[in-house]
């Protein structure tokens, strides 16, 4: 850790693996529902558990990208971040936040908007947080050196602030509701995200393998060129079946079919990096992730999402198994790992260790990376029947709902796995091995 | 005159590819509903002005002349007449773009609805996609015409050649496929 402020990220990344944790956690008690339905169905309904499943993640991916930020800044612009207390201030606020809205969810308290379900003094209160954060690092990159990565990193994170304001935006018209519905959650997750990601995961071929500045920012210029070319009007693909007219099958069908290039150009980019790569980096563990992270997010993003992309396929598959395979390997592939990648390369540094329990690190990694792609295979069988069954036969929902419960069992099996796999990455990641570290030569550390 | 490596900045060789992609997608989209709808799609195809394609293809591939002569002229340090000739070939964009928006309200006064016809809401989107760029292209040669150095012009022109290429491989298919 070159600078002070750096440990700002600390806080961050605690709090982003405390709602990790609990988001694996409702994760595996909706896995348990679908195979026993009635589980817990007056005190903490379906619609409750997903609710907090899926805010719980979205809000500690968020935190991840702000740890990140506040982490891999001060480094880029070689100062110090602009104000470390703002930073405190923003994740009260955030916890806070985001606490309410669970034990609110709780006793059904919400906006019932997927995704959006927080109350509209939350989402507020998201709104300054995300305007401290953006003036925080804005200043700190005003002030210092300015970097391709730090840039791109900035137009991704102001992306990310300017789109959530349609979330505020809540019409009568169901159409244009859903339409403004897709300007949050797609074009977060299929463009201003991927800003975030590849800038993060461009800081840290930088910092592991010891490549070019030039030769990096290239490649970076390249992936974002590609993810908003194909993203902004890839947005297309959700509007098949809304109410929007007919000419959005085309523009959604050929933009989003290409969405996978951007995520083919991140494997490309962290592979050739690594191999053109004159470093040895001591933290394995983090390379890992890193190109786990691409590999994945390749597979789950774009190979997962180009799928079912397609107008006269998805008309089948909308809304089946098919999507919630999807969304589970594209969230852990890109965002999930990405996170757990910047998190495993940050700790040694801010927590002044070398790096320790590699083994255990990567251990995890196998450990959520098997069960996800394992729960990802089945959701897709699982998908595919569906879609046959009610889709082409007609049958009814629940009809089709109990035909696929040998499916559900052995997501729920994968489930536990990914959860282990998730305890195990916090232990290794938080609680240091002590040994280790007493055998470290003072004058050898910190390595940096 | 021979150079290394592609001229002008490897971004603008990004777009331009991602650019083809999208267009030849369309493309295939639209012989694909050709296939299958080959009643309406030969109907409808009589409704479109080959005369007018021919002509706005004229257009492009002069401009495109007069874009690659602009070029040479910035690589010689020629700028004034560098700026004439990009000035020159962005009117011809601009007379393109005024022949498409004829041959729109053409249609249009003809009844011709974009939507509820695949092959004109096809035709509306390529055609459209493409003539946003050729109106794209003409601004970025006004824009680079102010100040033409070499830098400025070259990834500037080749833009500027896609959009011609494209309409190339568009009107075929679109306006001459036999009907």
């Amino acid at each position: 850790m070159k600078y002070q402020s750096q440990k700002v990220a600390l806080a961050y990344f605690a709090c982003a693996m405390i709602l990790f944790a609990a988001q694996v956690t409702f994760g595996l008690v909706l896995g348990y529902i679908y195979v026993a339905p009635n589980f817990l169905s007056e005190l903490l309904p379906f619609n409750i558990a997903r609710m907090i499943h899926t805010n719980a993640l979205v809000v500690w991916l968020l935190l991840g990208f702000f740890g990140a930020s506040y982490y891999l800044i001060p480094e880029e612009t070689e100062r110090e971040l602009h104000s470390p207390k703002l930073a405190y201030i923003q994740l009260v606020l955030l916890m806070v936040g985001a606490s309410a809205a669970v034990i609110g969810y709780l006793f059904r308290i919400h906006e019932g908007r997927e995704f959006l379900e927080q109350p509209l003094w939350v989402k507020l209160g998201i709104v300054v947080a995300a305007l401290i954060f953006l003036y925080n690092v804005t200043m700190t990159v005003l002030q210092g050196r300015k970097t391709v990565i730090t840039n791109v990193l900035l137009l991704g994170l102001w992306g990310i602030a300017l789109f959530f304001l349609f979330s505020l935006y809540n019409p009568a018209n169901l159409t244009v509701d859903k339409m403004y519905w897709w300007y949050v959650v797609h074009i977060w997750v299929e463009g201003v995200w991927e800003l975030v990601m590849a800038s993060v995961l461009a800081f840290m071929m930088l910092k592991l393998t010891g490549v070019d500045r030039e030769v990096v920012e290239k490649w970076l210029y390249v992936i974002v060129a590609l993810a908003l070319f194909t993203g902004l009007l890839g947005t297309g693909h959700h509007y098949y079946w809304i109410g929007t007219p007919g000419y959005w099958q085309w523009i959604g069908s050929i933009f989003s079919a290409l969405e996978i290039l951007p995520f083919f150009a991140m494997v490309m980019f962290t592979f050739v990096m690594v191999w053109k790569g004159r470093r040895e980096h001591p933290n394995k563990a983090a390379l890992l992730w890193a190109l786990g992270c691409s590999v994945l997010a390749f597979f789950g993003a774009g190979v997962w999402g180009f799928m079912h992309t397609l107008a006269p396929m998805n008309y089948y598959t909308h809304g089946t198994q098919v999507t919630a395979a999807h969304g589970h390997l594209a969230f852990f592939g890109a965002y999930v790992s990405m996170n757990l990648a910047i998190i495993t390369y940050a700790m040694p540094y801010l927590l002044g260790r070398r790096p320790y329990n590699q083994v255990l690190n990567m251990a995890s990694f196998w450990l959520m990376a098997s069960g996800m792609s394992f729960m990802t295979f089945t959701l897709t069988f699982a998908g595919v029947v569906q879609t046959h069954l009610q889709r082409v036969l007609g049958q009814g929902f629940m009809d089709v709902q109990d035909q696929l419960s040998l499916f559900y069992w052995m997501r729920l099996g994968s489930g536990v796995v990914v959860v282990l796999g998730a305890l195990l990455f916090i232990y290794a990641t938080f609680v240091p091995r002590r040994e280790v570290i007493e055998t470290v030569n003072p004058a050898a550390a910190p390595a940096e | 005159m021979a150079k290394k490596g592609l001229p002008g900045n490897s971004l603008i060789w990004i777009l331009i590819v991602s650019e083809v992609l999208v267009f030849a997608l369309g493309l295939v989209a639209f012989l694909v509903m050709r296939l299958l709808h080959l009643r309406e799609f030969q109907a409808a195809s009589h409704l479109l002005h080959a005369g007018a394609g021919t002509l706005s293809m004229a257009l492009l591939l002069t401009s495109g002349y007069l874009a690659a002569i602009a070029q040479s002229n910035s690589q010689q340090g020629g700028q004034s007449r560098s700026r004439l000739l990009l000035i020159l070939a962005a009117l011809l964009g601009v007379l393109f773009l005024a022949l498409k928006a004829m041959e729109y309200s053409d249609l249009w006064n003809r009844g011709v609805a974009f939507e509820g016809s695949q092959f004109f809401t096809l035709y509306a989107l390529i055609t459209g996609f493409h003539a946003a760029h050729v109106a794209f292209g003409t601004g970025l040669l006004l824009v680079v015409s102010l100040r033409p150095t070499l830098e400025h012009v070259e990834p500037s022109v080749a833009f500027w050649h896609m959009v011609d290429l494209v309409w190339v491989l568009v009107f075929p298919v679109l306006y001459l496929v036999p009907r």
